[in-house]
């Protein structure tokens, strides 16, 4: 099964996506360049290639997630996005994207300068750690918060950089990254567009931001 | 097809082989890189499927040293299975059912393309040693002749492994306009130290055949036989691995219940080669395997762009897939992957897998189902693309194999 930080085996169908992957979609212009690094199974790839004649590249660490990927026709190269960023030419796409991902790289703060780097802008999806549910959670049971959509035990998770969307703000005000847009998931319900402050850290499980390297 | 088929002078060996031969270069000679100019020669290839009426589905498929333009019918000299008869076919990956698949045997080959078996017009001898050393650059200049002749300005694929690999690649950089994909496999943008050393042991054991005769062997009677199955086997070695070997050989002994304290081939594996050695002298010559090595080794992608590989590659529009095997250690992946940092380096539009599997360099001639769905899919896509009708949707086209 390809790597999905979030939901363990899960294969998603392109009409059939992950909401934060339908809100990406939705923000990324037909017929952009787009790199979606850490693509899984191609789900983001496959709809904006149906939905918006993206003709969008993939990294993906997973062998059976870019096998997948590649018998569905999509340009995905298997690689570490932790180390292969690298070799991306600046400003080479209109969108880097990375969805559900950041929590699984060893150097997130180094991901994240190529993404800005390579990307005219890029757009980050992750988990809020900051999310109530789970700050109650550890107050109440003392325990890692485990849920449906964070599924793993402490031992064995793929997710070694949790945030909350107060640090991933803090480290982007650090990086001299401007966040452009902020779109706060809460669970089960509207999408709401939002300063990434700390009503967004209380209510949001998830976060999709759009970002870009600040002029000067 | 608009040109005409001009069948070269039947005085080589390879004329008598079936299939089908043009004569290349006759108003011009062609350039080689060693600094001479070749023409008008002699290039043998195949062809399978239909070239549809707009001729965007032709797929070139380049052989590897030893191969041929027998793909996916049975060879004409041995009998047995074209090389990539599991790849290309009817419903195969590379399926010819929808897609118009050329192979040319190599400049410098022995399967009816001119190389140093064939008479030199100027002496009414075979070249032998005096033919000039040609490179991968060649012989892509050569099969660029062949495909401007069968009238398809843009080939939809050139695909190919290990030496085929390099001639993709030779292919996207010398001719990126006449490309569409390219799907190099198990290769690399430059021949390796240890590869070139191998090949020189190769080499040294044909040169130190008697019958090899400075090259000249054809008048004799005799071939270097015994240099090029020492050639073929140690170079067989290299395209297995070592878990492959311990698989089907392990140290089992051949037709004998006890070790024979002589030199006879007691395991398995010394048979196994030995008959490797023995059945790979009737098919091919040895100066051509001299020929063939020394342009692998000459190959070196990066060297005519300044050093820096990404150069070759700048301003692609081609689609790349580059697909790579675990066991592979003779084009391992780490030199498939230096070919995919430097296509990232210029944002080409790229995909790359390493395959798992024990098989070695030979696992992408071999029944590898993960690999043949990442062809299938990469075909697809390119297809789609380019806007291709579906298989079944084809309509006849301008040429049937």
């Amino acid at each position: 099964m390809p790597r999905d930080p979030d939901r363990p085996g899960a294969v998603s169908r392109a009409n059939d996506i992950r909401v934060d992957l339908r809100l990406i979609a939705g923000m990324v212009a037909p017929g952009s360049r787009v790199l979606d690094v850490g693509c899984s199974d191609g789900a983001l790839l496959r709809a904006l290639w149906q939905q918006k004649r993206v003709d969008g590249r993939g990294i993906e660490i997973s062998k059976d997630g870019v096998r997948i990927c590649l018998s569905h026709g999509l340009s995905v190269v298997q690689g570490d996005a932790d180390t292969d960023l690298a070799d991306y030419p600046t400003a080479a796409f209109d969108y880097a994207i990375l969805s559900h991902t950041l929590q699984a790289m060893h150097d997130p703060r180094g991901v994240l300068d190529n993404l800005v780097r390579i990307g005219r802008q890029a757009i980050v999806s992750f988990p809020n750690f900051g999310y109530w549910r789970l700050r109650l959670a550890l107050m109440v049971r003392g325990r890692m918060p485990v849920t449906k959509r964070m599924s793993y035990q402490w031992y064995e998770t793929p997710n070694i950089h949790f945030c909350t969307i107060a640090d991933f703000a803090a480290l982007c005000r650090e990086m001299g990254i401007a966040i452009d847009r902020c779109l706060i998931l809460p669970a089960g319900g509207r999408v709401v567009e939002m300063a990434p402050g700390a009503v967004a850290n209380w209510i949001g499980e998830q976060a999709v931001l759009v970002l870009s390297r600040k002029a000067g | 097809m608009t040109a005409s088929i001009h069948i070269s002078a039947p005085a080589a060996p390879g004329a008598t082989l079936p299939g089908r031969q043009v004569e290349l270069a006759a108003d011009r000679p062609m350039p080689l890189d060693c600094g001479a100019a070749i023409g008008p020669f002699t290039v043998a290839y195949q062809t399978y499927g239909t070239l549809n009426a707009d001729r965007s589905n032709a797929i070139l498929t380049c052989h590897a040293l030893t191969g041929d333009q027998f793909v996916a019918e049975p060879h004409p000299v041995t009998g047995k299975p074209g090389w990539w008869t599991l790849t290309v076919g009817p419903g195969r990956p590379i399926d010819t059912d929808r897609y118009f698949v050329i192979c040319a045997n190599v400049l410098g080959g022995c399967m009816g393309t001119t190389g140093p078996k064939e008479i030199d017009p100027a002496t009414g001898t075979p070249f032998g040693l005096r033919f000039p050393v040609i490179t991968v650059g060649d012989m892509v200049r050569a099969q660029k002749l062949l495909i401007d002749h069968l009238g398809i300005d843009r080939l939809l694929c050139v695909t190919g492994g290990s030496m085929g690999g390099m001639q993709v690649l030779q292919w996207v950089a010398t001719y990126p306009d006449h490309v569409y994909a390219a799907l190099p496999i198990a290769t690399a943008a430059r021949h390796s130290a240890q590869n070139i050393a191998f090949h020189e042991v190769g080499r040294q054991a044909i040169m130190a055949d008697p019958e090899w005769h400075a090259g000249d062997y054809y008048a004799n009677g005799a071939r270097p036989t015994g240099g090029l199955a020492v050639a073929r086997m140690a170079a067989h070695i290299t395209y297995l691995s070592e878990g492959a070997l311990t698989r089907k050989f392990g140290r089992n002994l051949q037709d004998r219940q006890d070790l024979s304290y002589r030199f006879d081939a007691d395991f398995q594996v010394e048979s196994y080669l030995r008959h490797q050695g023995i059945t790979f002298v009737d098919r091919f010559d040895a100066n051509s395997y001299l020929y063939i090595t020394r342009a692998m080794d000459y190959f070196d992608l990066a060297r005519d762009y300044g050093g820096v590989l990404a150069d070759a590659f700048r301003d692609t529009a081609v689609r790349y897939c580059l697909v790579s095997f675990t066991s592979d250690w003779l084009f391992p992946t780490a030199g498939n992957r230096a070919i995919v940092h430097a296509l990232n380096a210029v944002a080409a539009s790229v995909s790359f897998v390493e395959i798992d599997s024990d098989k070695g360099h030979d696992a992408f001639l071999l029944d590898e189902p993960e690999f043949h769905q990442v062809l299938r899919g990469f075909l697809d896509g390119i297809a789609e693309h380019r806007g291709l009708e579906p298989a079944d949707a084809s309509t006849p086209g301008a040429e049937t194999r």
